[in-house]
């Protein structure tokens, strides 16, 4: 009787107001730098020096930000969310195409060489991208590569992370007895991956694809040593450029520029990942689920 | 059925393993233009010297091994990243830890909330974090100045010498709690509940619980996440780099390791001692990263 009493207990136990306020607590310093954004890009530049950085003051300038942002420079920022978008959708959806064929094989196939694969690609993992950046960029200008958006694509197209999560993902997720169903009924490995186990492997893909957006969204020490030219830079080197405008000689500051094109560069993501939620988040976990 | 179609289907499977190349073949092949070839052509390089008068590069052998771990700049930079990780690493992880175990523990209000809130920053660029904490630190109209004018005195520093690793150090756990939450959290909605009611039979509280099941059932990743963050450490460049726009005075050109390879090859073309640099940080970390590993694993047993 009392250790039905205890199980329960410790499996749906009563909520607690003090666990909650301090996780409230450290809530608030998360969100601390977004309130602050999501305010400040309300005002003008003017007004965003002269006023508390947690109040609002001046005249409500959003719209107004907003549509200077598209527009300064000849609308530089329009070409460099395209860029972004370009990289994103070859790379981040290349990334996804290459981990998920490369995991499923792996995983499903025991053929020669398997696990010497499997050990070079996690050797490679532990080799810090610092070692490789420089290299990369040498041996790219070489090949006539740098300045160019392949420059970003291809380095962007492997995700190691991505093809383990696959493998895992698919050990679980296929029954080897629905493949042999598949052959016996005549079709091809290739026509088994693309019609049968495909979409047997959705959520892991929907993982692997929103984490590759992400780190493509977010690259900038590639871009930043690859691309010399603005009409290649992508958002958060361009971000980055109108930051250092204000400073030295010559400076022209256009802060509010820079905070307003910040929000837009969250903005996209965030949304990705709340309406994705349900899958991501199976995805990370299904991993190591036990039967 | 499926008794009958056991044997030949051991046969096929073992016809069929070979045909697995077709999938993995285009990821080696990307693969061994991004990762493999740039590992080699740096090696090759850390091999050879510009000459300052000639032109053309000579063949020195390891002489510029010799020249990195003679290199003051370079062991101040890595002493700098040391200090960093050796402080920040363990605060940001024990944070994560924490928001795990209570969005777990089924005691909190709004689990489902905190978990999404606190993963958000996230998917938040490096770039935009470090511009935003850049203005919240600043003297003109960031949140340090409202709180120095609150205070009446210059109290509040985040870009002098002695602060800025530490303000750096708040950026990036800003950023990756979330994610390393995330990761302890699916490590612990798996642990199956037969365990749980176990030690409820037992009379185990709740921190009893925490320390006896849940933590050991996660090591593997709390290891995971420890070597990620490890090598991330050692990578520091995003934030150091923007932030140095803003405080040119105290982070200099090698202020991390990566900030010095990259500041060699682009600000001073000196492309061979980069890639030397590059090279040696890139052993030191794998080293470390897999000390780590072991030391996780043979706590396992």
């Amino acid at each position: 009787m009392t250790t039905v009493r205890n199980s329960t207990s410790v499996l749906h136990p009563r909520k607690s107001r003090v666990l909650t306020a301090v996780m409230a607590l450290y809530l608030a310093y998360t969100l601390l730098p977004l309130v602050w954004l999501m305010i400040n890009v309300t005002k003008t530049q003017p007004a965003l020096l002269s006023t508390p950085g947690l109040a609002f003051g001046g005249p409500f300038a959003l719209f107004d930000n907003i549509v200077e942002t598209f527009t300064y420079d000849d609308g530089i920022f329009f070409r460099w969310l395209g860029n972004t978008l370009l990289y994103v959708v070859v790379g981040a959806g290349g990334a996804t195409f290459l981990a998920t064929a490369a995991g499923y094989g792996l995983a499903k196939y025991r053929f020669a060489g398997r696990r010497a694969v499997f050990a070079v690609i996690l050797g490679a993992v532990a080799i810090p991208g610092t070692a490789l950046a420089v290299p990369t960029f040498l041996l790219f200008s070489k090949l006539g590569l740098t300045n160019t958006p392949l420059a970003i694509i291809i380095p962007s197209l492997i995700s190691p992370f991505g093809l383990y999560l696959i493998w895992v993902y698919a050990t679980d997720a296929i029954p080897d007895e629905l493949m042999e169903a598949a052959r016996i009924d005549g079709a091809g490995e290739i026509r088994i991956f693309l019609t049968v186990t495909l979409r047997l492997l959705v959520p892991g893909i929907v993982t692997v694809a929103l984490f590759a957006v992400v780190s493509t969204w977010n690259n900038y020490f590639l871009p930043l040593i690859m691309l010399s030219e603005p009409k290649w830079y992508p958002l958060t080197v361009g971000l980055n450029q109108w930051s250092a405008q204000a400073i030295g000689a010559g400076a022209r500051p256009v802060y509010h520029l820079v905070l307003t094109g910040s929000l837009l560069t969250i903005v996209p993501l965030v949304v990705a990942f709340l309406l994705l939620q349900r899958f991501w988040q199976s995805g990370l976990s299904a991993g190591s689920v036990k039967q | 059925m499926t008794s009958t179609a056991a044997p030949p289907a051991a046969r096929r499977r073992r016809g069929h393993g070979g045909r697995g190349w077709i999938f993995v073949a285009p990821f080696l092949l990307v693969f061994a233009l991004t990762f493999l070839a740039p590992i080699g052509y740096a090696i090759g390089l850390s091999l050879f010297r510009e000459q300052a008068f000639f032109g053309g590069t000579a063949f020195v052998g390891l002489d510029n091994y010799a020249l990195v771990l003679a290199d003051a700049k370079f062991w101040e930079s890595f002493l700098r990243v040391l200090a960093f990780l050796a402080v920040q690493v363990p605060i940001m992880l024990l944070l994560a830890l924490v928001a795990a175990l209570a969005i777990d523990s089924a005691r909190l209000h709004a689990a489902g909330f905190f978990r999404i809130v606190i993963f958000l920053p996230y998917a938040v660029p490096g770039v935009v974090a470090a511009l935003m904490w850049g203005f919240i630190y600043g003297d003109h109209f960031g949140l340090a100045a409202d709180l120095n004018r609150l205070l009446g005195q210059d109290l509040v520093q985040p870009f002098s010498g002695s602060w800025m690793l530490a303000s750096i150090g708040n950026i990036v756990t800003w950023e990756f709690v979330g994610y390393n939450m995330l990761i302890f959290y699916s490590a612990l909605k798996v642990i199956p509940n037969e365990q749980f009611e176990a030690a409820a039979i037992d009379g185990a509280g709740a921190f009893r619980t925490i320390l006896s099941i849940k933590l050991p059932a996660i090591r593997g990743a709390v290891v995971i996440a420890t070597i990620f963050s490890i090598i991330g450490s050692f990578q520091l460049f995003n934030e150091p780099n923007i932030l140095r726009s803003l405080a040119p005075n105290v982070i200099g050109t090698y202020y991390t390791p990566n900030m010095y390879a990259y500041n060699l090859s682009f600000g001073g073309q000196q492309y061979n001692y980069s890639a030397t640099v590059a090279i040696v940080m890139g052993v030191i970390t794998a080293i470390i990263a897999y000390v780590v590993q072991l030391r996780g694993a043979r706590k396992g047993m």
